[in-house]
């Protein structure tokens, strides 16, 4: 600790004319994020649904029709529809439990490693941090998909014949309209789990041990899907978080139905609402101890 | 350090940091109880008590990290937490020791910390960083990650982070914790550049010698209560002080000592079983050299309150016990350190406070 540092007098801490306008934190907590090894293990490890499907296709007999996931049967004659079997298949568990582990780790995550007390006097603002932590967890929800389907038409077009893809409304779009489907679906699926990181937003403010807010935001994702499946409980499907995980089927309509996708950002958005403004309460008014 | 910027210091008016009443509870027990703290500007203060005192708990309600259950916060002039975003970007702090992502760079660690607050200038973010890793000694480890630092490492990092920008104030709980002694050393040389330059610096530790060498005031917690602040020689002046004597003529000089109105404690013969001053460290080595060196009886007696106003003066003592014929072999003025003090205020033993 040299002590030749020119002296910088406190009172100068007053006057700071060219602040940044407060964006600092979120370019710093998205380069955090994804710069984190486990981000990107979670991201390799969704990439990898496709991977394994293609390769399982490829190497096994064709596929009766009608058996196994929708789409699997259509594999071999165009590989783009690798993408479209592997969302389907990671959108109940797999998609999930990567949002899970993301938007559990937001709050605990700090708490747990100290950071959040420093973050705090630096000082961050505990809406800021708030509003900067869920927009980070949504930025996963943005990747998460689009590494699935991506990585689902890049395999595809590498193990099998790619052309013209007949959607469900029978209608035929060319291979470049269809990778554009794919990301349209990713859109679908990032709203989709934007309810659910609130959730999780919520449930990292109630701990400071992460793996358990993660555990939790799965465990509750899992069980919404369960209720979806009660037709008992048919009054309370239109509420659950989960109710149009898999309705992006209509993203592949030609032209596009848009009635779930505008349902489906609905019921996020009052998810994303409630647990907002149950995560503020909770945040704001929390003492850190950790 | 203080080159440079004449007549700038900020004036020393009013308190950098306020408490009336503060109180903590956590369910029915009172961990900070009506703890009104006075912190003067530019004192380096320091923070005293035993673990599990009430300290930490107090800087996280000063901080606004806790809420305060009663009792008000003043920081620099401001109310807390009220006026937070206005004040804490003047302070610096380093609660409850170090913490950072271990999968950044100490480098990138304190990036990421400057960027939080929406106070600080991006433009000169590099520069800062840069500058406060220096002043740390850890320019050459800002590359690596911090989970590969060691604590001592890890301390001087929380250290540069609280240096990042220029601070009115300074808040360190346990600034030297798990530091060698040349990065103590380095420590205390670094409060006392930052105090000169009229930075008010908080330091809470329980390493009493420490806040002896750095602080010019101080306060001690016990079991949640203030017991005691002030500048540090009031503190110290509290106490007693005390004379110890060494003569083989014990008798003549306990009848002079009587005639000054001083009462000779026990004295103690030959040496043999002296008792070791207080504070002084290596019992068996003063004996030993006692026992080499039979110098006759050690007295000791005491001198009153040492504010300075003691009605008999120690060079008195010693010309009237030379006038008396008594052989002065050893004569020592001692002082009630800072750590007799401390366990006078705290009482003593392991059991941390309830």
């Amino acid at each position: 600790m040299p002590s030749s540092v020119p002296a910088e007098r406190p009172a100068t801490a007053k006057a700071s004319p060219p602040r940044s306008r407060g964006l600092s934190l979120l370019v710093s907590e998205l380069r955090v994020l994804f710069g984190r090894r486990r981000t990107w293990a979670l991201l390799l490890a969704l990439a990898a649904i496709p991977v394994l499907i293609a390769v399982a296709v490829k190497v096994s007999s064709a596929v009766p029709p009608g058996r196994g996931p929708a789409f699997l049967d259509r594999i071999t004659q165009n590989g783009l529809f690798v993408a479209f079997t592997a969302i389907l298949v990671s959108v109940p568990l797999f998609m999930p439990l990567a949002v899970g582990v993301v938007a559990g780790d937001t709050i605990a995550g700090e708490a747990n490693l100290g950071t959040l007390r420093y973050l705090l006097v630096a000082p961050a603002g505990r809406v800021r941090l708030l509003l900067v932590k869920y927009a980070g967890a949504l930025a996963f929800c943005i990747a998460a998909p689009l590494a699935v389907g991506l990585a689902g038409a890049a395999i595809g077009a590498a193990l099998f014949p790619v052309g013209p893809v007949t959607l469900l409304s029978g209608g035929v779009v060319q291979p470049g309209e269809a990778v554009l489907r794919i990301v349209l679906i990713a859109a679908y699926l990032a709203v989709s789990l934007a309810g659910l990181s609130a959730i999780g937003l919520f449930l990292s403010t109630m701990t400071v041990v992460p793996v358990g807010a993660m555990a939790a935001t799965v465990v509750v994702s899992v069980v919404s899907q369960v209720l979806d499946q009660l037709p008992q409980l048919e009054w309370l499907h239109p509420w659950l978080f989960s109710h149009y995980w898999l309705g992006f089927g209509d993203m592949l309509r030609q032209p596009v139905v848009w009635d779930s996708f505008l349902d489906n950002a609905l019921l996020q958005a009052g998810y994303v609402a409630v647990f907002g403004a149950l995560a503020y309460g909770r945040f704001v008014t929390k003492d850190i101890l950790s | 350090m203080a080159a440079g910027l004449p007549g700038t210091a900020p004036v020393a008016a009013g308190l950098a940091i306020e408490t009336r009443g503060l109180s903590k509870h956590f369910g029915r027990q009172a961990a900070v109880d009506r703890v009104d703290l006075a912190v003067p500007h530019g004192t380096v203060f320091g923070f005293l008590g035993p673990n599990g005192s009430g300290k930490t708990t107090t800087i996280r309600m000063l901080l606004g990290l806790a809420a305060a259950s009663a009792g008000t916060v003043t920081l620099l002039g401001e109310e807390m937490p009220r006026k937070l975003h206005d004040v804490l970007p003047r302070v610096g702090a380093l609660v409850e020791g170090p913490a950072f992502y271990p999968f950044l760079s100490g480098a990138a660690n304190l990036h990421r910390l400057d960027s939080a607050s929406p106070h600080t200038v991006p433009a000169s973010r590099k520069a800062r960083v840069q500058q406060a890793l220096e002043r740390v000694g850890l320019e050459h480890a800002a590359g690596k990650r911090v989970h590969a630092y060691s604590l001592g490492m890890k301390q001087r990092l929380g250290i540069a982070n609280a240096l990042l920008s220029p601070r009115d104030l300074l808040v360190l709980d346990e600034p030297t914790n798990g530091l060698d002694p040349q990065g103590t050393r380095e420590v205390r040389n670094l409060v006392r550049s930052l105090a000169q330059q009229g930075t008010t610096v908080f330091v809470s530790s329980h390493l009493l010698a420490e806040v002896d060498q750095m602080c010019t005031h101080a306060a001690v917690m016990s079991a949640g209560k203030l017991v005691a602040q002030g500048p540090l020689a009031q503190l110290r002046q509290s106490g007693s002080t005390r004379l110890r004597l060494v003569t083989p003529d014990g008798g003549a000089a306990r009848q002079v000592l009587a005639g000054l109105g001083l009462a000779p404690g026990r004295g103690v013969d030959g040496g043999l079983g002296a008792e070791p001053a207080p504070g002084t460290a290596g019992v068996s080595v003063r004996q030993e050299t006692l026992r080499a060196q039979p110098d006759g009886e050690t007295i000791v007696a005491a001198l009153g309150p040492g504010d300075g106003q003691t009605a008999v003066l120690p060079e008195e003592v010693v010309a009237r016990l030379v006038q008396a014929g008594v052989r002065v072999r050893g004569f020592a003025v001692e002082r009630e350190s800072l750590e007799d003090r401390f366990v006078a205020l705290t009482g003593e033993g392991f059991d941390v406070a309830q």
